[in-house]
């Protein structure tokens, strides 16, 4: 977001960092185009929860004038944007992938309904705020380096409500998906943990590795570090068999770059079947067992 | 304990969503539906009421007068009350004026707790709940595929980038679930049949003493500029499982040289 930003040429781009034992991360963010990068450092501001930020951005924006902010799409960033939004009487664009400088004017490009249409955006007011997909613009490092400045937040009684009471970093274990050349992924689709056996037989007939949906990983039917799509993992392995699944934007992003997609859904409306290269209507029960079958027997 | 739920009206699943090149609007003639993802907070909200043992859901929504339909599937599942937003002068709203609009509509009711759905299949957002919970100022707790009610409190558990979450947050507090936490029930044909007779209110902006100048198209902040395809796709088939769809797929991966 730094680089694009700073690629804008419509002024001067400023860096925000807000949490706990952050101030070493400030260096590196002015490496890419940040002009001035404000960091707030306290340990009251370590878990991260969203309202705590929505004050610091907003006292930054009121204090130094700044007309735009813009974030790049992750759990936490989406729901600062919107509190931001909310908080300064502002605009909020999302599925944002690409942005453009019109005079100073500035243009969001939203990939909207599914990817099935895009549609330029604009803000008529300032400040603007913007979310971006994740992985939407490259990183280019700047050779001027800019400037560090500390500010302190003044958190707002509502702000300091929630908090955290856990936070659980997932642990990676066995090979990652990420490498795999073929995945075959289950979702809700499946009806049952037990279910993911079909899954399983049928990525070790086809050599490949098995992924899932949010909504059965959050089940606790398969591990998160199996899970593809936003908040997941991104792959692109030459051939993915989608089974069971609706094929949700947050999914989508996480596996749209694979060569060949197959999705087997019993649902025919089902957005999969907009991406997929093959689409297959009809329940995965009945046709998995038997492609695990076919492809055994061809093998041997 | 009073729970509200927002809840939307979406195109049916089965119709191609498009956006009006004159209005530059989502195109909404075609058949509506309640938002899927607003059934798990419907549902999670019938739950608590029922752990509780007592208590109110009532169903939130800004929407054109048709959208009573959808609400309707919130009380045949057990809602007990609906409320709809409903005035020409919120046409056109973006976040920011939905916000508002709702927000004023939930401080009339003044409920303990207010859920909302994953994401409007429509708008793919996935954002609305922190803009109205800084309106109410109150805490929010977004993705939540747990929740536990816990006296003046609750605890959500949510999936991030880097693993779960949990997160406590004392009452009135605002809430998104995600689809995962629980199974949405199916109406009962008793649930339907009551539906009909359960209240539903319908509100204008001036009942909530809102300015029509701060919603609607005039008090959105942002705009749609123009609409384009995106870039083609490859080739799609498409089959229908006749009992050879296996067979079917083994040759397309043949063909691909995949297998
Ligand atoms: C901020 C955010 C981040 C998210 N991050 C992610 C992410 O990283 N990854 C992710 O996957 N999701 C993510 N999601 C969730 C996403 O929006 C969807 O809710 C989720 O992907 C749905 O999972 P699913 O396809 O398994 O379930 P569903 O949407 O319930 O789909 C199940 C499908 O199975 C089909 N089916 C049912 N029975 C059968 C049968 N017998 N045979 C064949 N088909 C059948 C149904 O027709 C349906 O299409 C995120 C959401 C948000 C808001
Ligand atoms: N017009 C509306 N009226 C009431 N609730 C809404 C409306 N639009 C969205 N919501 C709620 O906000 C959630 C997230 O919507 P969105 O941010 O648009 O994806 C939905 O799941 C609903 O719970």
């Amino acid at each position: 977001m730094l680089s694009k930003a700073a690629s804008l040429g419509a002024g001067d781009v400023t860096g925000v960092i807000v949490g706990s034992g952050v101030e070493g991360l400030a260096a590196q963010a002015a490496t890419y185009g940040a002009a001035t990068v404000y960091v707030a450092d306290d340990s009251s501001l370590e878990a991260p929860l969203p309202q705590p930020r929505i004050d610091a951005v907003a006292q930054l924006v009121a204090d130094k004038g700044i007309e735009t902010v813009l974030f790049g799409q992750s759990i936490l960033a989406a729901d600062i944007a919107s509190g931001l939004a909310a908080r300064l009487d502002a605009g909020l664009n999302w599925q944002l992938t690409d942005l453009t400088s019109d005079g100073g004017n500035l243009i969001g490009r939203q990939s909207a309904l599914g990817d099935s249409v895009l549609v330029d955006v604009g803000w008529t007011s300032t400040p603007r705020i913007g979310l971006f997909r994740a992985g939407a613009f490259d990183p280019t490092e700047q050779p001027a380096a800019g400037t560090v400045e500390t500010f302190e937040v003044q958190l707002q009684e509502h702000s300091l409500a929630a908090e955290m009471v856990e936070q659980a970093h997932a642990e990676e274990s066995g090979p990652s998906i990420e490498d795999a050349d073929v995945i075959v992924a289950g979702g809700r689709g499946l009806g049952e943990p037990e279910k993911f056996a079909l899954v399983e037989d049928l990525a070790r007939a086809l050599g490949g590795a098995v992924a899932a949906t949010r909504a059965v990983v959050d089940a606790g039917w398969y591990p998160y570090s199996a899970q593809v799509g936003q908040t997941g993992k991104s792959v692109s392995p030459a051939l993915y068999v989608a089974c069971g699944i609706s094929g949700a934007i947050q999914h989508k992003v996480g596996m749209q770059s694979s060569k060949t997609i197959v999705a087997i859904n019993k649902d025919p409306n089902a957005p999969i079947f907009e991406f997929a290269d093959l689409g297959v209507v009809g329940d995965l029960h009945q046709i998995l067992p038997k492609l695990t079958a076919a492809l055994q027997a061809r093998k041997s | 304990m009073k729970i509200a739920v927002c809840v939307k009206e979406v195109p049916d699943a089965t119709a191609h969503k498009r956006i009006d090149p004159g209005t530059k609007r989502l195109d909404r003639s075609g058949e509506g539906a309640l938002n899927a993802f607003d059934a798990n907070a419907v549902e999670e909200a019938l739950r608590l009421k029922a752990a509780t043992g007592d208590g109110e859901v009532v169903v939130v929504s800004m929407g054109p007068e048709r959208a009573l339909n959808s609400l309707r599937k919130a009380l045949a599942m057990g809602a007990d009350r609906a409320v709809l937003v409903c005035d020409e002068g919120a046409a056109g709203s973006d976040l920011l004026a939905t916000s508002r609009v709702l927000a004023k509509a939930l401080d009339r009711e003044q409920p303990d707790l207010v859920l909302f759905g994953q994401q409007s299949s429509d708008s793919d957002g996935a954002v609305l709940w922190a803009a109205v919970a800084e309106r109410l100022r109150r805490p929010v707790i977004s993705q939540v595929a747990e929740l536990t009610l816990d006296g003046g409190s609750l605890t959500g558990k949510r999936q991030t980038e880097f693993g779960y979450d949990v997160i406590r947050a004392p009452l009135p507090a605002v809430v998104a679930v995600a689809d995962s936490i629980n199974e949405p029930r199916y109406p009962s044909l008793k649930g339907i049949m009551g539906a009909k007779s359960k209240p539903q209110e319908t509100l204008s902006l001036a009942d909530l003493g809102v300015e029509a100048s701060s919603v609607g198209a005039e008090g959105s902040r942002t705009e749609v500029l123009g609409l384009s395809d995106p870039p083609p796709r490859g080739d799609t088939r498409k089959i229908e499982d006749d009992g050879s769809a296996a067979d079917q797929i083994v040759a397309f991966l043949t063909e691909k040289r995949l297998i």
